[in-house]
This record gives structure tokens, C-alpha cells and sequence, in this order.
């Protein structure tokens, strides 16, 4: 079995995604190559063939020129799987070499089970197993799913590729996260308002508890896109990833997303009234209950200790 | 300017889910339907460019079986301007490539200069459809995108990246773009518009008229996940809940020392 697995540049650093793809590689005894658009000074550790494209000439984000190098490097290598991890770099650009290949693409695989591939389903509350019908396979892992292994020592054999591929998108450059507000990575207590909170007053509850336990206060995605929170306090892979000693979900389903940026944590406590919510799975403690009459109650008797 | 949005219907993510008879997809038997979630910031964005440019027909366009009208009409509701309803019992069974394709004959030669669609759905969520779309109708695409600005036919986006920082990318249209949560608001349908959107057009067209590309992926089963590592599961009565989590929390942890 050969693979193909592509590595990321991101504002001139190489992404560490690249060594879970490295170790799904190794978990399913595949012969590799690795594609980069990149530079010969920071190059992915493994031995055998590295497919190098400038990323001086290509950009870093590129589509269409990086689908021509991909292609080029598929037509000399055939492999069976041609790999991304499922990130904004791998989900934008594997559909387009999954289609320019004729091939099917499987997104965010969990696990490998039965020659098939396990993809979460329903905001990860069921899992589907599916098996592909094309010669080859495009896949994206999810983030985090499979072990990254790291060989400090290696170096790839470093094969040159270009193409003069016109792009149709224009990438402009990065804006930066936004800057200053909270470090919720130092707290050492988080507890966090999710969508189950229900109206922006409550997170007055929220920040109440995290008060009373002399931690910091954070949120999911969905109430810091509704600004109820600021930004700067989001817990997930677009905000920020956090190891707490503690850390209370309280109204968090437990998208992925979310889960990304917390499962460090020592010890999870949820507050959910659905005792199915993906959170479920990582959390140590499951309070079933609605958090607008539990946590204020538990705020008092912590307050009163 | 025609602008065409793809959307789907799919159940509330808080639903209790049952397995299917076969374990190929989840039980649709008395389950809450809403609009996807990523495709109410399509419907939103398309009804802002048409604000913005003043004269602009948009289309919503799903692929389902009779139900997904009434969330078609909430899509009419908050102003876009006719419905296809792409009539297909099965659709739950088809790969992403399958569904692209159908939108992408339906969409050849119509001339629309602008499509949204969701980055992905909630229930399947491969993220592929907007992206393969594209592809097969020979336009540009952005994925994820999380700021839209339209000038003269060029559209200048914000792509979301991990760790909160974006990506400013230019394209030209006709264009594809995948909208991610946070792109704007999407509007509540007011009473007037609710009532309005009665009234407009709701074309139902058989999928077998659209259904040219051969799928490249089956499911082969469907299950709930194993609940790893066991963690404690506390209910009843909310004081005694309050106190059951301290003592736990005094003595598996060195926060309340």
C-alpha cells in the first residue's frame, strides 16, 4: 500500500499536523512520499521522498497551482491514498484533487475498521463507516485521531516539483487573531458557557462560578458568535487551547472543535441536560441537569465553604 | 445578478438519534427538522449581496423529499426570491459527489454569478459539496469563508484558519463560496415576509432528471460510538447534585484546597 500525505506551511513555519499523518502511515504499514509547498530549510522528519514546491513562487494558500503539484506528484507515484489532515488547508484542497483525480473523497476519519473508513456523523453523536469504490482515495484525518510519531533525526530525499498553473483565488495575506484580553491558557479553572446557556444573561452564571472558584470564565464557538462572549475567551481550535486543572463545560455539546481545544484539561465536569452530548465522552464527572438552577446553587455552596 | 444557494435540511442536533432497519443512516421517524446551521449564514450572506446590489434574484435550492419544503420556505422568508426543491427520497444515501453533481446540472448554463453554501452539513459533513461543485461548473472557490465584501464582480473574503487567524483571499466571479458559522446574522423571517414567501415560486424538479455523476463511496453501517474511559453520570435532586460535585471535587482534584 502507497501513500501520499501532504504536509502544511503556515506563515513561514511547517505545521506539526504532519507527523499524525506520518503516524497513520506507520499504523497502516503504507509506503510513503510527503508533498510540501514549503522550503528547503524546515522540511517534515522521515526517511524517503519529499515532493517540494517553492513557496515563494506557489504561496501558501494556492488551490489551483497546488492542485497541478499534487497532481504531477500522484501521476509519478500512483498511490492507493493520497492523505491531508482534515484542516482549513485539507478540507479546501482535497475535494479539488479528489474530483481532478475521478476519485472519492473521505473526510475527517476517525479510525480504520474492516477495510473502511470510521467518520463522525451528526456533530460526532454517531459514527459512520464507509468504504471506497475509486482506485485511489482522498483522505482528511481528524485532528488528533491518530498518534503523531517523530523522527528528530531523519531527513527526506528532497525532489524539486513546479508548475505554471494560473490561480483563479488570490490570497492577499493572513490577519492575525485578535490580540490581548484573556490568556485563558495560564488559568489554572475554567468553566465555560456553551449554546445550552440559552440567552446571554446567563453568562453572568457562568462568570458567577468561575468567580467563585478563583478561575477564569471561557465559552464554545456558538455564544462568542452571537457575542454573548468576546472572542478572545473562545476554548477550541479557532480560539484558544487550554490544559486547566479544572475545566466545566456547562451547556457544551462537545463539537470536535471544541473538544481540540480542551481534552488536556485534568479533570472535565459537564453540566448538560443530554446525557448522549459528545462531551459525555471525555468528561470525568456528567452532571445531568439544567445549568441555570445547578450552577448557581453549586456557586453558593462553594461561596459558603 | 442570480445568485443560487444550496441548503439542506437536517435534524436538530439535539434530537435523540435511532438507528435506521439496516444501520445505514440514522432513524427520520419523529425527529425536529431545521435549516443546517452553516447554510443560514449562506441564505443570509446571498440576501445581503442582494441588498447591496440593489437588483439581484436569488435562488434557494435543496435536495430531499417533501418535508425539506417547509425549511425551504424559511429560506423564502428571509428573502430569497423562488425555490427548487430537488425531489429525492434517497437523498441520505447519496455521496458528496452524487449530490454535487445533481446541483451542478441543475446549475450548468443558468448563469448564476454568486453560490453559497454551507462549509458543511451537521449530519453527513464531509465539507466536500461547495468545493466539488465548483470544480464540476469550472468556478473558483473559497472555503470557510468568515467576511464577504462584493465590488464590481470581485469578491475579497476572509477565510477562517485554525487559531483564530484568517485569510484574505480575492477571487473573481462567477465564484463558490462556503460559509462558516459567524459569517454575519442570519435574520429572523418577520410575519410580513413569512406570509410573502407563501406566495412565491416553489419549483419541484425529479431528481432522475439531474442524476448524471455515479457515487464513489457507500456506507457500509452506522453506529453510536463507545463511551470510552466511563466518567460518573450524577443526577437527581439539584442540592444534593451541588454537594455529590464538591466532595468528588475535593478529593480527585486540588481546586477547592
Amino acid at each position: 500500500m502507497k501513500m501520499l500525505l501532504v504536509a502544511e506551511y503556515r506563515d513561514g513555519k511547517l505545521l506539526a499536523n504532519i507527523n499524525e499523518l506520518l503516524g497513520f502511515a506507520a499504523e497502516m504499514s503504507a509506503d510513503i512520499a510527503v508533498f510540501l509547498v514549503g522550503t528547503n530549510d524546515l522540511l517534515p522528519k522521515f526517511q524517503g521522498q519529499l515532493y517540494l514546491a517553492d513557496v515563494g513562487k506557489h504561496l501558501e494558500y494556492n488551490p489551483d497551482s497546488h492542485k497541478a503539484l499534487l497532481l504531477q506528484v500522484v501521476e509519478k507515484e500512483l498511490p492507493d491514498f493520497i492523505v491531508f489532515s482534515h484542516s482549513s488547508y485539507g478540507w479546501d484542497l482535497a475535494p479539488r484533487l479528489a474530483f481532478a483525480l475521478g476519485v472519492s473523497q473521505i473526510s475527517e476519519v476517525v479510525a480504520v475498521a474492516e477495510g473502511c473508513f470510521v467518520i463522525p456523523a451528526c456533530n460526532a453523536k454517531l459514527r459512520r463507516q464507509v468504504k471506497s469504490l475509486s482506485l485511489r482515495t482522498v483522505l482528511t484525518l481528524q485532528v488528533g485521531a491518530f498518534s503523531a510519531i517523530d523522527n528528530p533525526d531523519t531527513l527526506p530525499t528532497v525532489l524539486p516539483i513546479d508548475t505554471d498553473e494560473v490561480p483563479h483565488a488570490h490570497f492577499q495575506g493572513y490577519e492575525a487573531a485578535a490580540q490581548g484580553g484573556v490568556d485563558l491558557t495560564k488559568a489554572g479553572i475554567i468553566v465555560s458557557a456553551g449554546r445550552g446557556i440559552g440567552k446571554p444573561e446567563n453568562v453572568a452564571i457562568i462568570s458567577a462560578l468561575a468567580k467563585a472558584l478563583g478561575g477564569e470564565y471561557g465559552a464554545s464557538r456558538p455564544v462568542v458568535d452571537a457575542q454573548w462572549v468576546e472572542h478572545n475567551r473562545q476554548v477550541g481550535t479557532t480560539g484558544q487551547s487550554v490544559a486547566p486543572k479544572l475545566y466545566v463545560a456547562c451547556g457544551i455539546s462537545g463539537a470536535i472543535q471544541h473538544l481540540a481545544g480542551m481534552k488536556k484539561s485534568e479533570f472535565v465536569v459537564a453540566v448538560n441536560t443530554d446525557r448522549d452530548a459528545p462531551i459525555s465522552e471525555i468528561a470525568d464527572v456528567l452532571v445531568v441537569a439544567d445549568l441555570k438552577q445547578f450552577i448557581p446553587a453549586l456557586t453558593e455552596k462553594i461561596r459558603s465553604l | 445578478m442570480k445568485i443560487l444557494v444550496c441548503m439542506k435540511q437536517v435534524p436538530d442536533m439535539e434530537s435523540k438519534f435511532k438507528l435506521s432497519p439496516g444501520a445505514l443512516w440514522y432513524d427520520t421517524a419523529d425527529l425536529a427538522w431545521r435549516m443546517n446551521e452553516y447554510d443560514e449564514y449562506a441564505v443570509e450572506q446571498a440576501v445581503r449581496l442582494k441588498e447591496q446590489v440593489g437588483t439581484a434574484d436569488i435562488t434557494i435550492l435543496s435536495i430531499g423529499p417533501d418535508r425539506i419544503k417547509e425549511t425551504m420556505k424559511k429560506a423564502l422568508a428571509m428573502g430569497c426570491d423562488r425555490g427548487v426543491q430537488v425531489a429525492d427520497d434517497v437523498a441520505w444515501a447519496k455521496d458528496p459527489l452524487a449530490i454535487a453533481g445533481i446541483i451542478a446540472e441543475y446549475a450548468r448554463s443558468k448563469d448564476f454569478s454568486c453560490i453559497f453554501t454551507g462549509m458543511q452539513s451537521q449530519d453527513r459533513g464531509s465539507g466536500q459539496v461547495g468545493v466539488l461543485l465548483a470544480e464540476m461548473l469550472g468556478f473558483p472557490s473559497v472555503t470557510t469563508i468568515v467576511d464577504f465584501t462584493h465590488e464590481n464582480g470581485e469578491y475579497l473574503v476572509k477565510r477562517e484558519l485554525e487559531g483564530g487567524v484568517k485569510a484574505i483571499v480575492k477571487v473573481k466571479g462567477p465564484a463558490v463560496f462556503t460559509c462558516q458559522l459567524g459569517l454575519n446574522s442570519p435574520r429572523y423571517p418577520t410575519l410580513p415576509n413569512i406570509m410573502k414567501a407563501k406566495k412565491k415560486e416553489l419549483l419541484t424538479i425529479p431528481v432522475e432528471q439531474l442524476q448524471k455523476t455515479a457515487p464513489q463511496q457507500e456506507t457500509t453501517r452506522i453506529f453510536f460510538p463507545e463511551k470510552k474511559g466511563g466518567g460518573l453520570i450524577l443526577e437527581g435532586d439539584i442540592p444534593a447534585l451541588a454537594d455529590q460535585l464538591i466532595k468528588i471535587l475535593k478529593e480527585k482534584t486540588s481546586v477547592l484546597a
